[in-house]
């Protein structure tokens, strides 16, 4: 991995400050004792999320080989690693929800369909960030509250909402037609997992209205990091 | 020298091609000759907006056909939760004829004429037997024409579109018991001629 500090670029400026987000962001030392103490899987995934804060196309994705002249653009890989973690983020949370027994009959069988369908673009995603010369990131820990089966469905559409929208937030980076075909396969699945959540709890199946609303890796960040055990 | 309405001349259609198309098309052979670096920002601009343009006015053409078809269904004395995404779907496709139309007029393009649809539909049942296979279409076409848009605006747009639709097919499988994912992890794309062929039946004129 490169010493290089992630670039500030217009809009989208390193994190400024104390936090210990921006240490990280600022110092590569301190990053490289972060990955070692805090393990692989939660140092790539939070070095993927922080990507979106320094600029996204020249971003360390973690531990993606060192520019060799990769098949792939290195803003695809990029994004490519972001999208793997956070389907590994859904296939964990569908996991845990399915091994909790909280629901039966339909809608477990529902949930089990949903999480398999993850842990499929979990794969999928590895595959294709290996064959277009990168290095898949690593599998973060994870916390989910599950508290009751209300919670965890609540939690289930807030997930797929979040994980449609972060793709439609990313269609327009991609350079590689090939990569945007496959994520755009994979969003509208996350759409309608996302559909059919919001309907088993009563919400509006369509709650952006006509228009999903695509939203940033920033934006993805904040709602994520509180899952991410580091 | 007589006035002449620019405007009307480049809008003569010459062998199936405004005269502006033709325009292009000549340019597009220098490009072609030369390199694109010929052509210029502006026609490199007006030809990916000339092909951003036919894919919009083919996503406008599903839509008019969606839209037409919740708002019959509306005569259909629907009740429940078929009623609500009659009503829900119908104002979203309609805003969706809107987003593109005045997106095509924005690129300098002309939006396709609404065509005339017929439904074979009678009963609640039918309704949401068809809805689900018109919004599976326009999943299949939406994913299949994305990949070639050149602006990225049209394509995050578009992108906002086809998920929209995907949750509404989704919405209808559940209420229907049917699977909401019958393409399974990864949704299929549909080539224009199939949607097209798909629509076909519904389009009198």
């Amino acid at each position: 991995m490169s010493d290089r500090q992630l670039p500030a670029r217009s809009g989208r400026e390193a994190p400024a400050g104390d936090s210990a987000l921006a240490e990280l962001a600022r110092d590569p030392l301190s990053r490289k004792r972060f990955m070692r103490m805090a393990g692989p899987g939660a140092a790539a995934a939070l070095t993927v999320l922080l990507a979106a804060c320094g600029g996204d196309n020249e971003s360390e994705s973690g531990t993606a080989t060192s520019g060799s002249g990769g098949k792939a653009s290195r803003g695809d890989l990029d994004i490519l690693n972001y999208a793997l973690t956070l389907e590994y983020l859904e296939t964990d949370f569908y996991r845990k929800v399915n091994e909790a027994g909280l629901f039966s009959g339909k809608t477990a069988d529902l949930l089990k369909r949903f999480g398999d369908e993850e842990a499929q673009h979990v794969d999928a995603l590895r595959q294709t960030i290996r064959k277009l010369g990168g290095t898949p990131v690593a599998a973060p820990r994870t916390r989910f509250p599950l508290d009751n089966a209300n919670q965890v469905a609540r939690l289930a559409a807030t997930v797929e909402n979040l994980g449609a929208n972060a793709y439609l937030g990313q269609a327009a980076r991609i350079k590689s037609k090939e990569v945007l075909a496959a994520a755009l396969s994979i969003h509208s699945v996350e759409a309608r997992h996302a559909a059919v959540l919001n309907r088993l709890v009563g919400q509006n199946v369509s709650p952006d209205g006509p228009f999903a609303k695509p939203a940033s890796r920033a934006q993805v960040l904040r709602q994520v990091e509180q899952f991410i055990v580091s | 020298m007589e006035q002449v309405n620019a405007r009307a001349v480049a809008a003569v259609e010459v062998g199936g091609m405004t005269r502006a198309s033709l325009l292009l098309k000549g340019t597009l052979a220098a490009a072609a000759a030369y390199g694109t670096a010929v052509a210029g920002p502006f026609v490199s601009r007006a030809l990916a907006q000339s092909g951003d343009v036919e894919i919009l006015n083919f996503a406008l053409t599903l839509e008019y056909l969606e839209a037409d078809f919740y708002r019959r269904a509306q005569q259909l004395g629907l009740s429940g939760e078929a009623l609500t995404y009659a009503r829900q779907f119908g104002d979203a496709e309609s805003a969706h004829v809107d987003a593109l139309t005045r997106t095509i007029r924005q690129l300098g393009g002309r939006p396709a004429r609404k065509p005339r649809f017929q439904f074979p539909m009678r009963d609640q049942a039918s309704f949401l037997e068809l809805a689900q296979a018109l919004e599976e279409v326009g999943v299949g076409a939406y994913n299949g024409a994305a990949p070639s848009i050149r602006s990225r605006e049209v394509l995050t747009a578009a992108g906002g579109i086809v998920q929209v639709e995907a949750r509404h097919a989704a919405a209808i499988r559940a209420l229907r018991d049917q699977n909401p994912t019958p393409n399974g992890a990864f949704d299929k794309t549909l080539t224009k001629q199939q949607a097209l062929d798909q629509a076909k039946p519904f389009i009198r004129s």
